[in-house]
């Protein structure tokens, strides 16, 4: 079994192959335009973001991890009409990038510790998008702690049982 | 160099793939995205997604239709009985609003109105959505093989919904009222007061641009004013839920859509509007005096009197429908209305003026002889009314007063439709539902 050694700690990298790679994003990105219209309540939840924190601390590789992100980030902005493209792309890469960095530094195999870095990267990446949308766009968004804290939880609690579907489809390197 | 780099070469991809974004959204940002093509990342991502979600609804169309046409079809035989009641009471209703609509449009014609049509529309099904809390867009199934263009109004049975924002081939994406980069000329329907409609991040809808000393009570429904060049005027949008000062001496005004935003599944695009005269037969004889006189209440005839030249001897209070015919008026149609040359506004305005021109000195005369050529001996003027004044008069202080709304009651008199000019209607008064304004000089003739 493959292993790789960071800073004295055993972590494994996991690897994913081409189909499963560009299918889950895309069934991901379809899900979150596609469900709300018939369950108005799943807009709460980011799906797309679920799987580039998945994919970042699955393989543990930055460059991955940030690419992934910019990449699912700006296939949602492409669908996101009245968003110029790169705001969620922005804040997919930041996230992209954090969590491979924390994945290869902690173990992020347990629902304890996904609930907690997902909690965390929800908030992260709500704080960069709010960031470039109000900054760079000029939209007129409000910021609001029990709305952004209540989305986080509920992503943390999807992205448990999300993530141990998508184990399924891990490839040990 | 190389070494920073190849040392920070993660932090160093990140900062390039920042860069580029950022670099990519301000060049967005600075030049507006309207008029330019589509960007090609946009039709890739929609070519990805919008197939399955086609698939998806295709198919969740056909096991429902399969089930609810074919299986569950308890209590379609008592719908069906409620339904057949409630056409034949809605066939009473449209009648009764056709007649009240002709008139209208005989109206409309007078005052060289326009009407504006929508001629073609096409269904379509809703397919998806942005899937973001911050913008607020669907995607439907029609596209510009369809005949869709950018900024074609979209809308349910309930009221509008959005307008096209992209057309691709066969989809398009339509940017709902709610989102909060959307803006929709709006008027109130009864106060008449007109503003902008604009979404709110939480996807609510406000009617902005209302000052605050304007009289706005919730309840009060919202219609398309038609000012955006996007809608067509009337269409309804909403109703007026709460009403607070916002900032800048403005309301702020929460309405609740028609069209529920959060459930839409079938929408209209209209494809086709037209501004065309309304056509109405015989028009050419007839005159707004004579349509309003038929709007007045009742009165009744006197069978020894003579009918004087010009008099409408039927009933106005039974006769919306035909009394304004222009068979039953009498021959004075030569004197052609002024009104018929240009809009009530301008003529409105015109009547406080000196008559210079022969159309000014009609829009002079006095508006309730002009409207009914009757003074009601139970309803004394508002004004001492000595001369026959142009316009009402304040009742304090004796100057015009161009805002009093006054009915005028029945009395014994008939209705000469006089050689009065149609022009004498108030400029802010609804053509469809002519109600003269002005009560009557005390020295009218009887």
């Amino acid at each position: 079994m493959p292993i790789t050694y960071t800073s004295n700690e055993q972590v494994e990298v996991y690897r994913f192959n081409v189909p499963t790679a560009i299918l889950i994003p895309l069934v991901a990105v379809f899900l979150q335009a596609f469900v709300p219209l018939k369950l108005h309540f799943f807009s709460i939840f980011d799906l797309p973001l679920l799987v580039v924190i998945f994919f970042a601390v699955a393989r543990r590789s930055q460059v991955s991890g940030m690419l992934t992100g910019a990449a699912i980030g700006l296939l949602q902005d492409a669908l996101t009409p009245s968003l110029p493209i790169g705001v969620y792309g922005i804040a997919n890469t930041v996230v992209g990038y954090g969590a491979s960095s924390l994945g290869v530094k902690i173990d992020v195999e347990n629902a304890g510790s996904r609930l907690l870095v997902t909690l965390f990267f929800y908030v992260v990446h709500e704080i960069v998008y709010f960031t470039v949308a109000r900054g760079m766009v000029g939209l007129t968004l409000h910021w609001s702690w029990p709305h952004e804290l209540g989305s986080a939880l509920a992503n943390a609690i999807l992205a448990v049982a999300l993530f141990a579907l998508l184990d399924r489809f891990k490839q040990r390197t | 160099m190389e070494t920073f780099i190849g040392r920070y070469r993660n932090v160093s991809i990140l900062a390039a793939l920042l860069f580029g974004q950022v670099l990519g959204l301000a060049m967005q940002v600075q030049r507006p995205t309207e008029n330019r093509p589509t960007r090609l990342i946009r039709i890739w991502a929609v070519s990805a997604v919008t197939p399955f979600e086609k698939g998806i609804v295709g198919l969740q169309n056909g096991v429902a239709g399969l089930w609810h046409n074919y299986f569950y079809l308890r209590g379609v035989r008592q719908e069906n009985r409620d339904l057949r009641k409630k056409i034949q009471d809605l066939e009473i209703e449209r009648v009764r609003l056709n007649e009240d609509a002709e008139q209208a449009r005989r109206l409309q014609v007078l005052l060289g109105f326009k009407e504006q049509f929508i001629s073609k529309t096409i269904a379509a099904q809703v397919i998806g959505s942005s899937g973001s809390e911050q913008s607020r867009s669907v995607y439907i199934d029609k596209g510009s093989r369809d005949g869709l263009k950018p900024d074609m109004p979209v809308m349910t049975g309930d009221g509008i919904v959005g307008k096209v924002l992209r057309v691709f081939k066969s989809t398009s994406q339509v940017l709902l009222i709610n989102d909060q980069t959307s803006g929709v000329g709006a008027i109130l329907e009864k106060s008449r007061l007109q503003g902008v409609l604009r979404g709110t991040p939480a996807g609510e809808i406000v009617l902005e641009k209302v000052m605050t000393d304007e009289p706005v009570q919730p309840g009060e429904h919202v219609v398309t004013s038609g000012g955006d060049q996007i809608f067509p005027k009337g269409l309804p949008v909403g109703t007026v839920t709460r009403v607070s000062p916002g900032a800048e001496l403005f309301l702020n005004i929460r309405v609740k859509p028609a069209a529920d935003m959060n459930r839409l599944e079938e929408v209209l695009v209209i494809t086709q509007e037209e501004d065309r005269e309304p056509q109405v037969a015989d028009t050419e004889h007839l005159r707004a005096s004579d349509i309003l006189a038929a709007r007045l209440p009742s009165v009744p005839d006197k069978p020894a009197t003579p009918p004087a030249p010009g008099t409408n001897p039927t009933t106005p209070g039974a006769t919306t429908t035909g009394t304004a015919k222009p068979t039953t008026l009498p021959t004075t149609a030569n004197a052609k209305p002024a009104a018929t040359n240009g809009s009530i506004t301008q003529l409105g305005a015109n009547a406080n003026k000196p008559a210079n021109t022969q159309s000014e000195k009609l829009a002079t005369k006095p508006p309730v002889r002009a409207l009914t050529g009757i003074a009601p001996a139970s309803q004394k003027p508002v004004a001492s009314g000595t001369k026959p004044a142009p316009k009402t008069l304040n009742p304090a202080s004796g100057q015009p007063s161009a805002t009093t709304v006054r009915r005028p009651a029945p009395a014994d008199g008939s209705q000469p439709a006089n050689q009065a000019p149609a022009n004498q209607i108030p400029a802010d008064q609804n053509p469809a539902n002519p109600i003269p304004t002005t009560p009557p000089p005390q020295d009218q003739p009887q």
